[in-house]
């Protein structure tokens, strides 16, 4: 019997792209599916962005093992696969001096998790260090290995990487149904072209990686017997950004101690320099509800204060929420699938998820590799260039770069000061963008306070002219979110 | 470091005003700096009519409005670059620009005028909640794409806030096949002008619903819906008095705010209220030789206003350019705004120093019938004007003459809205 | 008898103006002013608006030139105007005050252009 490929990827998220880039390391034909048409469009894209130390897990769960490699790793490739990476480090504040001995335990817990540098500081020491910080800190556990990172670009510089290693991305393409095979899997798929009409398409595999995020529980029951079933609840949580202007008020991710009052909300810088303040944790039953609402805004503004009293609310650019894969037993699932052999999950990836990507890809990796038996490859691309950003050049370089290419003189986002020549980069990258939101999540287009109101029409004539689309095709992401609608 | 004796900001309306007065007042060295592909700003895309009604007695469109001024830049030959980002500007008026043909360049200034105009309040800034479908455009991008651009951004529409551009896209939109429903306003009055209500509005039967917001954006994809709700005297929405409403397109008129990043940079001192830089009567901002006029300054409903301002910013420039810095700054009085005003501009006045009449524009905070326009020299009432009707989205003023502070020490002037009866003779 | 309700733009005032008609004669209240009164016998009697559009610029430096009526036309004929203004296209040089379209739904009104717009040459002819 015919395979199209070896292994495939169900989900282009960050858990995804890191399976992918791993396994591209071996004599594998790799593909990797995603519904959306981009890399980094579902749970990976509106999170805290926080590259988690690795203190908060149980000692001995899948979320401890894979955390304090995970972070340790992205650390590595930031520099290796060009993403922007902050090692900001992290305070975990409680508001009562009775708290001091949940701090010391997670203290504890996070030696035993094997977090380096932790210290509990006094109220004096933490805002001596973080004078944002309220009067009313009582402790503070000082993580000096906590970090932030751009999710998109983490995603990004995985998948393009994977990309140019010889895996083959799929995108607008759902996995409806899969049929276990006699030596593999049938995958029933739908593939949406660009005028939104549905093609049906089926892809024989030998493995498959399921990193479906929200909906990994739906492709693993599809192959999996009662026994093994499970269920994944999306929890949506809400974030507010701030403009750069508030980007300063803290510097390291602060975290509150959770009190009777629920877990705590964070303040954080991120890694692009604007302030970002959240999440709630509200469980739903739509998968695809990402919609914010007013009470769960005004809940994680409110509970912030407590930590950081003079937020400055005013300079509030947007607002937007996420989906996290809950998973009742509160650990990833990592394994291959007892009753489907070849069927391995990658699922009830939530915190610290993006953090564990990379642990989870190497993981995964190993398991299916074993089962595989295959070689690695001779020629292994493990580097990576990122994007060039003109405006953070200094004057020299910048000149250089515009008289050998006038286009990045020509700034088409003044609010992030991006340039033409920067949007037709993320264009014609491997995965170049395809729509609006594709160029915004690579170059920052349309980021900034404007929020794109007057750089749109200016990326819309770009993207129309170099994809060889009608102004009536350009998209702001999906077919059917077309702009211009006459 | 190349240099030039007047370096402009912006080429709309204010920069092209305050160039023209500066070359009329004997200045010859003056380079205009603008972003966009031709001169004229935000006028190119105003195709309607209404603007230069003060400026020429006659109402031309935005296009026809910013030619004229284009040909006097023209008929002097005063220099101009297009395609031309402003990047910086620091206190030693060295400004950086970057564009296609040079890179990166600096350039000293002997004076500098702000003319960056403003820009909208977009959607993340509102907290809408709902989803983030395409579909969602301020009423400035969606006029650009149909007046520039010549496409439709959509045929159902939800306005959002009744600012003049958001009115004026009302009918636009209309006149082009569209179906307006509702145009909502948070406020329980409108932001924009009568004559615009009026005209975009009832005359094609739209209704306008004050006191309304949008509580949720429907549509994953793009917009499908737009729920409205009543808000009580607190802002917040009235629970009961949804109403859904079925459209493709959510238009944003919700406020304008000066483009002030290259003012902070510069380490200007910016008004909490009007977001704008401080300026004394000289329309000079905290650091000496850099003025502003226009939308950067404070937002304006009228144009004419704006051309008004810019040709005193541009005379008041030419005047530093000659003199150099020699205006003392420590004699300043605070104009100080009250009792239903909101903010001056300018905000300080030096009576030695001051032309011999300045005129200081400001707005009130609420609707206000049948008040008095007070102005106060310490507690001497020295100007006393009837006002039958107020509102925030008109722009007032009041003119104070050089010669009303002869022989006089005042340590404080107050603009403020009072009963009827109180100041009057 | 006839009685219509509106409201004055003649200033920020916003008078509600009550104008009734009745056969030859006109009388208008609500007005603070004499303004007002001749705005309100004018918006029943013969109400007119000026109507601005744009309209395609082949071989221009730029693809749209913005229009409008030359003068006021009858409030009543605004969607006629546009339906004939909708189906003009212009070739470029095109300067501020050409007449692109004459006579406008029969209106006696002209369309001009409110925008210069300079031409260029194509490409290929370079």
């Amino acid at each position: 019997m015919e395979y199209d490929v070896d292994v495939t990827i169900i989900g282009a998220g960050v858990t995804g792209a890191a399976i992918a880039r791993e396994l591209s390391k071996y004599e594998l034909r790799v593909m990797v599916l995603e519904k959306e048409e981009d890399v980094c469009s579902g749970t990976s894209k509106a999170n805290s962005a926080i590259v988690h130390a690795g203190y908060d897990a149980m000692p001995g769960t899948w979320k401890a093992k894979m955390n304090v490699l995970g972070a340790k790793r992205i650390r590595e490739l930031s520099k290796t696969l060009d993403f922007p990476y902050l090692q900001n480090g992290s305070m975990v504040v409680s508001f009562s001096p009775e708290d001091h001995e949940k701090l010391e335990a997670l203290l504890e817990r996070g030696r035993e998790n094997g977090v380096e540098g932790l210290e509990i500081l006094s109220g004096e020491q933490a805002r001596a260090l973080e004078p944002a910080l309220g009067s009313n800190v009582a402790e503070a556990l000082l993580v000096p290995t906590g970090g932030i990172v751009c999710p998109f670009q983490l995603t990004l510089a995985l998948a393009e990487n994977a990309a140019e290693n010889g895996v083959v991305f799929r995108f607008l393409t759902k996995v409806t149904k899969i049929d276990k095979d006699v030596e593999g899997f049938l995958l029933h798929t739908e593939v949406t072209d660009s005028n939104g009409t549905i093609t049906k398409r089926n892809i024989k595999t030998h493995y498959v990686v399921n990193a479906a995020g929200v909906y990994a529980d739906q492709l693993h029951n599809d192959v999996s017997g009662e026994a093994h079933k499970i269920t994944l609840v999306p929890r949506r949580g809400e974030y507010v950004l701030m403009d750069k202007e508030a980007g300063t008020l803290v510097k390291h991710t602060i975290f509150q101690l959770p009190t009777e009052l629920g877990k705590g909300v964070l303040v954080t810088p991120t890694v692009h320099g604007n302030l970002l303040v959240g999440p709630n944790a509200v469980d739903l039953s739509d998968k695809t509800d990402t919609g914010t609402t007013p009470e769960g805004i005004d809940d994680i503004k409110k509970r912030a204060l407590l930590s950081v009293p003079e937020i400055p609310y005013a300079l509030t650019i947007t607002s937007f929420s996420g989906l996290r894969a809950h998973e009742l037993q509160d650990d990833f699932i990592l394994s291959e699938c007892p009753d489907a052999p070849g069927f391995f999950d990658a699922a009830g990836i939530e915190s610290p998820g993006l953090s564990s990507a990379p642990a989870i890809g190497e993981y995964i990796t190993s398991l299916l590799v074993k089962k595989a038996d295959c070689p690695k490859k001779k020629e292994f691309k493990a580097e990576r260039k990122g994007f060039i950003e003109v405006s953070k050049l200094p004057m020299e370089k910048r000149n250089e770069l515009i008289k050998k290419n006038p286009k990045y003189g020509v700034i088409v986002c003044r609010c992030e000061n991006v340039s033409e020549g920067e949007i037709l980069d993320a264009i014609h990258r491997p995965l170049g963008a395809v729509s609006l939101d594709g160029i915004k999540r690579r170059v920052r287009q349309g980021m900034g306070r404007c929020q794109a109101g007057f750089c749109t029409p200016r990326t819309m004539e770009i993207l129309s002219k170099e994809l060889h689309i009608p102004m009536e095709a350009v998209t702001k992401n999906r077919p059917g979110s077309e702009i211009i609608k006459g | 470091m190349e240099y030039h004796e007047l370096i402009v900001i912006g080429g709309g309306p204010a920069g092209l005003a305050a160039a023209e007065s500066a070359y009329e007042q004997g200045v010859r060295d003056i380079l205009l700096l603008e972003r966009d592909v031709r001169l004229g700003g935000i006028l190119n895309q105003c195709i309607h009519n209404g603007f230069g009604l003060h400026t020429f007695h006659e109402e031309l469109t935005g296009p026809e409005y910013a030619a004229r001024f284009e040909k006097k830049i023209l008929d002097h030959t005063i220099s101009y670059k297009l395609n031309c980002i402003v990047a910086d500007i620091n206190a030693q008026r060295e400004v950086t620009y970057i564009n296609e043909e040079e890179g990166t360049v600096t350039v000293k200034a002997g004076a500098v005028i702000l003319a960056m105009g403003c820009r909208e309040r977009p959607r993340g800034a509102l907290n809408l909640p709902g989803y983030r479908p395409a579909g969602i455009f301020t009423a400035g991008t969606a006029q650009r794409l149909m007046n520039i651009e010549g496409y439709m951004v959509g045929k159902e529409v939800v306005i959002l806030g009744s600012g003049d551009i958001g009115l004026i896209m009302a009918r636009r939109m209309t006149l082009e096949g569209a179906n307006v429903k509702v145009v909502a306003e948070l406020m329980p009055y409108s932001g924009g002008l009568k004559r615009n209500i009026v005209q975009c509005l009832n005359d094609y039967d739209i209704p306008l619903k004050l006191s309304h917001t949008v509580v949720k954006i429907h549509g994953k994809d793009r917009v499908t819906g737009i729920t409205l709700a009543e808000v009580g005297p607190d802002r917040r929405p009235v629970p009961g008095s949804e109403e859904y409403y079925s459209c493709d397109t959510l238009l944003l008129s919700c406020g304008l705010i000066p483009e002030n990043e290259l003012s902070k940079s510069a380490g200007i001192t910016l008004s909490r209220i009007t977001n704008g830089p401080e300026v004394s009567d000289n329309l000079e901002t905290s650091v000496p030789g850099i003025f502003a006029c226009g939308n950067v300054l404070h937002v304006h409903d009228l144009v004419d206003f704006v051309s008004e301002e810019a040709a005193r910013a541009g005379a008041n420039a030419a005047d530093f350019i000659r003199r150099g810095n020699t205006r003392s700054r420590d004699k300043a009085i605070a104009i100080k705004a009250s009792g239903g005003v909101r903010y001056t501009v300018p905000q300080t006045l030096d009576p030695a120093q001051m032309a011999d009449e300045v005129v200081v524009r400001f707005r009130v905070s609420d609707v206000y019938q049948n008040k008095r326009l007070n102005v106060y020299y310490d507690n001497e009432l020295v100007h006393s004007a009837k006002k039958r009707i107020v509102a925030p989205g008109e722009m007032e003023q009041v003119v104070l003459k050089k010669e009303s502070f002869r022989d006089k020490h005042v340590s404080e002037i107050r603009i403020q809205l009072e009963e009827a009866g109180k100041g009057e003779a | 008898m006839e009685k219509r309700e509106l409201t004055c733009i003649q200033c920020p005032m916003g008078c509600a103006l009550s104008v009734t008609i009745d056969e030859n004669k006109i009388e208008v209240t609500g007005n603070s002013c004499p303004r007002g009164a001749k705005y309100g016998a004018k918006e029943v009697t013969d109400p007119t608006r000026i109507v601005t559009s744009t309209v395609p610029v082949h071989h221009g430096e730029i693809s749209r030139v913005s229009v409008k009526t030359e003068k006021d036309i009858p409030k009543d004929r605004i969607f006629a105007v546009m339906d004939e203004i909708r189906d003009v296209t212009v070739d470029a040089p095109i300067h501020i005050g050409d007449v692109v379209l004459s006579n406008v739904a029969g209106t006696g009104v002209n369309i001009v252009a409110t925008k210069d717009v300079a031409g260029i040459i194509p490409e290929q002819n370079l």
